[in-house]
């Protein structure tokens, strides 16, 4: 069972409250977009064993959207932030670097 | 105009806790800036409340506002002065990007009293509601088993629930199982 703080009300919630809402930091390619673009943004997906980057949203809470940084193998939650940014928090980040040295995900590491 | 009438009339439950649906509420939905002067202001002559911190619950003169989102806050008054209260948030926050919604008849409140009133929610809720982990002045929005809901404390043992109408005889179901006599947890008191 996951516990998500989430950052927008600041309650500790607990999975049942909330809806796991796929991939964090997606970069949409809309219309008149590259074929290529277009395919790898609707269907292609991170499946990481180890660091992973999710979008929760807190449907039984507040309702806001949020993203969480936590570990798909021992599920340790390394901090959960503010939806409204491009990239994980360098404190996250920071933290995460001190757990897997040498981590990537995507274009972070 | 016809004539209101509350989602399930009045209906009562005695476990070893009881269970009553209130009646008609006032309830009006706010969304806006919550740190703009237009909102204090607005809220202020409403209610008589301040906007409250995040999570509380702020009670003033004429209602309650509580905390529902960074966005959010919900103004509780009598069902008799929603109409009256719309028209006061309407007029002081005019001037900016604000909304004002009464949702008094989408929704229902129930009331458990009793000594083991935590428990009745504990077992319905994921929510840690040890008195001293739950402050009085708090709402929380979770759900209660599988419907959205929220809830607060009025008295040391006494909470109100407020769940969607449309779900007030689940809610209602859900809590009277929960209270009923014999599933006393002795636990939150």
């Amino acid at each position: 069972m996951l516990t998500l703080q989430c950052p927008y009300c600041g309650v500790w919630a607990e999975e049942t409250e909330l809806h796991a809402e796929g991939e964090a930091h997606l970069k949409r390619f809309g219309p008149e977009s590259d074929d290529a673009d277009f395919e790898s943004y609707l269907f292609m997906r991170e499946n990481p064993k180890g660091v992973h980057f999710e979008r929760w949203r807190h449907a039984s809470g507040c309702g806001k959207f949020f993203h969480a940084a936590r570990s798909t193998t021992t599920l340790e939650v390394f901090g959960t932030y503010s939806a409204q940014t491009l990239e994980p928090p360098k404190d996250i980040k920071d933290k995460i670097s001190a757990k897997y040295p040498g981590w990537s995900w995507r274009e972070f590491s | 105009m016809s004539e209101a009438v509350s989602a399930l009339s009045g209906a009562e439950f005695k476990g070893f806790a009881s269970v009553t649906e209130t009646g008609l509420r006032g309830m009006i939905t706010v969304r806006g800036d919550l740190a703009s002067k237009a909102m204090t202001a607005a809220i202020k002559a409403a209610t008589g409340a301040d906007v409250p911190a995040q999570r509380k619950v702020a009670v003033g003169g004429k209602g309650k506002v509580a905390w529902m989102s960074p966005d959010e806050l919900l103004v509780v008054v009598d069902y008799a002065t929603v109409l009256d209260t719309v028209a006061t948030l309407n007029a002081a926050l005019s001037g900016g990007h604000a909304l004002v919604a009464n949702v008094s008849d989408a929704r229902a409140v129930f009331e458990i009293r009793g000594v083991g009133c935590r428990d009745v929610l504990a077992k319905l809720a994921p929510v840690d509601l040890s008195h001293s982990r739950f402050a009085a002045d708090e709402i929380r929005r979770t759900r209660i088993a599988q419907v959205p809901a929220a809830f607060w404390q009025t008295e040391s043992d006494a909470f109100e629930v407020i769940c969607f109408r449309s779900v007030a005889q689940y809610v209602f179901d859900v809590l009277r199982l929960s209270a009923t006599k014999g599933g006393e947890v002795h636990h939150l008191g």
